[in-house]
């Protein structure tokens, strides 16, 4: 790319994100002409209020706005943030056998959740690694509502419908839903609460961190789980689309241009600083939850049992010990970023940067990555090479910002 | 300057798609945006000002636009040479990391230490308070093969367009 233009790399990784998701689209979705990309409900209203559209996971979906990724990340702290992550794919699962059919596929415990709660679990693979991350919540014996990633969409269709055949075929009761027909929302921060109280007569204050409840917010019957990808106090709200546009003025209105739109950019520096993982980067295929610091999502009554996919070397790792760890990283310099090597301070390498940047709200850099396990505790000091030139870092506790989940005192 | 994105999943290149979108950016890219008069362009987006014997180089504005905010910088030592399509360094932004090429040949002899601390003002000020590094020509004649204000501002509409 030396003297090349701007935009013939960025060609070159738009081209890469749309041929990933190359399949059918359901009927709500609009295409954008030309460059094949998906666009949400809020596609127009994104545009409308200055939204820099780029391409992700097939969607053309608002990076940032007007302000820039930094103010739009501080702002989600000090206010609060409205996203729009209906790119993400919402499904329900019913049936008599839902919960039991769950558990084949995740390491939850979804029999000990009590109705109405939900957890983050991980989807697993025959060598125990990663399908991928998701949210679950038990609405009721009968049906389980989860959200998995918009890039792994169609991976997890595939798996979820090839196991449920099987399932079904041995006699089991499962049939599940794609909620195609809504829009899913995140609203975060100190803000959150009070700005959705005015939308719905339900008493907020009585949902917990990890609950849901379906109930009416601004005139539609909405799923609302109080939970986030920020770190901060938040919902993520599935609503019918063709009331997403209302629900995100609404909530814009309320909040007197306090809660601002907020981009994916600004997304991924709160996660980052929250220390949540991305599925793509921190968690992979051939990363087990162990290795990826998840032990605590799987069940206890799993971890006895198994029957999940990769029980058996997902369990002997719980034994044995992994053998690399996902720790966190401050460093100086540059901000360390995926795929940059971690070295210990002799210059032997020992892991791998698997997300970084700089995080707007501490004004350092923050990265995530794999260490062998022995040199992953916390104060640990490493070099970390950034274009081939090694910066002081060290290994740091996790999360970098302090998480405000909203929890019963 | 070459822009190089890292793999994740959210870095994506700052790219604007839609004719929507590229109506809000239309105002932006009016001429006195695209370049500052007496300054000479790189088709790498970096721009020198020559004056006497001394030459001093920076990104242009267009470069910052897309870059977003740049939140590191790092630079050659003074004394230090520089080539002609060589990079010298790079530019790191919230999401992306670029290197910086250097659109002519000679020795540092000045380096801007206040990005160190205020890397920011590479977009409030890309072409005043946003100077990089002053270097003393080792070939004048190099400067005539870089593009003026106009073609410049052509070649920036040429490239936006051209996705």
């Amino acid at each position: 790319m030396r003297g090349g233009s701007l935009w013939q790399l960025g060609q070159s990784i738009t081209r890469r994100l749309a041929q990933s998701d190359k399949k059918p689209l359901s009927p709500r979705r609009h295409f954008a002409s030309g460059a094949d990309l998906k666009k949400t409900a809020l596609y127009d209203f994104h545009v409308a209020h200055g939204g820099k559209m780029v391409p992700f996971a097939g969607w053309s979906m608002p990076i940032q706005y007007k302000d820039s990724i930094i103010d739009s990340t501080v702002n989600c702290r000090v206010n609060g943030s409205l996203f729009d992550v209906a790119h993400m794919c919402g499904l329900s699962l019913k049936g008599k056998d839902c919960v039991p059919f769950l558990e084949t596929l995740v390491v939850a415990d979804v029999a000990g959740l009590a109705p109405g709660t939900g957890s983050l679990t991980v989807f697993t693979n025959e060598k125990g690694g990663a399908i991928d991350d998701s949210v679950i919540t038990k609405v009721t014996d009968e049906h389980i509502y989860l959200v998995v990633n918009a890039g792994c969409r169609d991976k997890d269709l595939a798996h979820i419908e090839e196991h449920m055949k099987a399932f079904k075929s041995k006699g089991g009761d499962v049939s599940w839903h794609i909620h195609d027909e809504r829009s899913l929302l995140a609203l975060q921060g100190p803000l959150a609460a009070p700005v959705l109280q005015h939308l719905t007569k339900e008493d907020l204050s009585k949902l917990y961190f990890g609950q849901f409840q379906i109930l009416d917010i601004n005139g539609s019957t909405c799923f609302l789980t109080r939970t986030g990808y920020t770190g901060e106090d938040g919902f993520e709200i599935s609503v019918p689309s063709e009331h997403a546009v209302d629900l995100a003025k609404a909530i814009l209105e309320k909040s007197e241009g306090k809660v601002r739109l907020t981009g994916l950019g600004a997304r991924d520096s709160l996660r980052l600083e929250a220390g949540l993982s991305l599925y793509g980067n921190d968690m992979e295929q051939h990363i087990s939850p162990v290795e990826a610091g998840l032990t605590w999502a799987i069940g206890k009554r799993r971890r006895a049992e198994g029957g999940f996919l990769g029980a058996d070397v997902i369990l002997k790792q719980l034994e044995d010990e992994p053998t690399i760890r996902r720790v966190r990283f401050f460093s100086s310099g540059p901000p360390a970023r995926s795929h940059s090597e971690v070295h210990d301070e002799n210059g032997n390498k020992i892991g791998e940067i698997t997300s970084g940047g700089f995080s707007p709200n501490l004004k350092k850099n923050i990265a995530m990555g794999y260490v062998k396990s022995g040199q992953h505790k916390n104060g640990t000091k490493v070099k970390i090479l950034v274009r081939g030139k090694p910066y002081e870092g060290n290994i740091t506790k996790m999360p970098f910002v302090a998480t405000k989940y909203y929890k019963p005192t | 300057m070459a822009l190089r994105m890292w793999a994740s999943s959210t870095a994506n290149a700052l790219k604007l798609s839609s004719s929507a979108s590229k109506s809000h950016l239309l105002p932006a890219f009016s001429i006195s945006r695209c370049f500052s008069s007496g300054l000479k362009y790189a088709n790498s987006h970096e721009w020198v000002k020559h004056e006497g014997s001394v030459a001093t180089i920076g990104i242009s504005d267009h470069a910052q636009d897309h870059l977003g905010e740049v939140v590191f910088v790092e630079l050659p030592e003074e004394k230090s040479s520089v080539s002609k399509e060589k990079n010298f360094g790079a530019v790191e932004s919230v999401k992306a990391t670029s290197e910086i090429i250097s659109p002519i040949s000679g020795e540092v002899i000045e380096v801007n230490t206040k990005l160190a601390d205020s890397p920011g003002l590479i977009n409030s000020s890309p072409y005043e308070e946003g100077w990089m590094i002053k270097v003393k020509p080792s070939n004048p004649a190099e400067l005539e093969s870089l593009m003026g204000p106009k073609e410049y501002t052509k070649f920036c509409e040429e490239e936006d367009a051209a996705h």
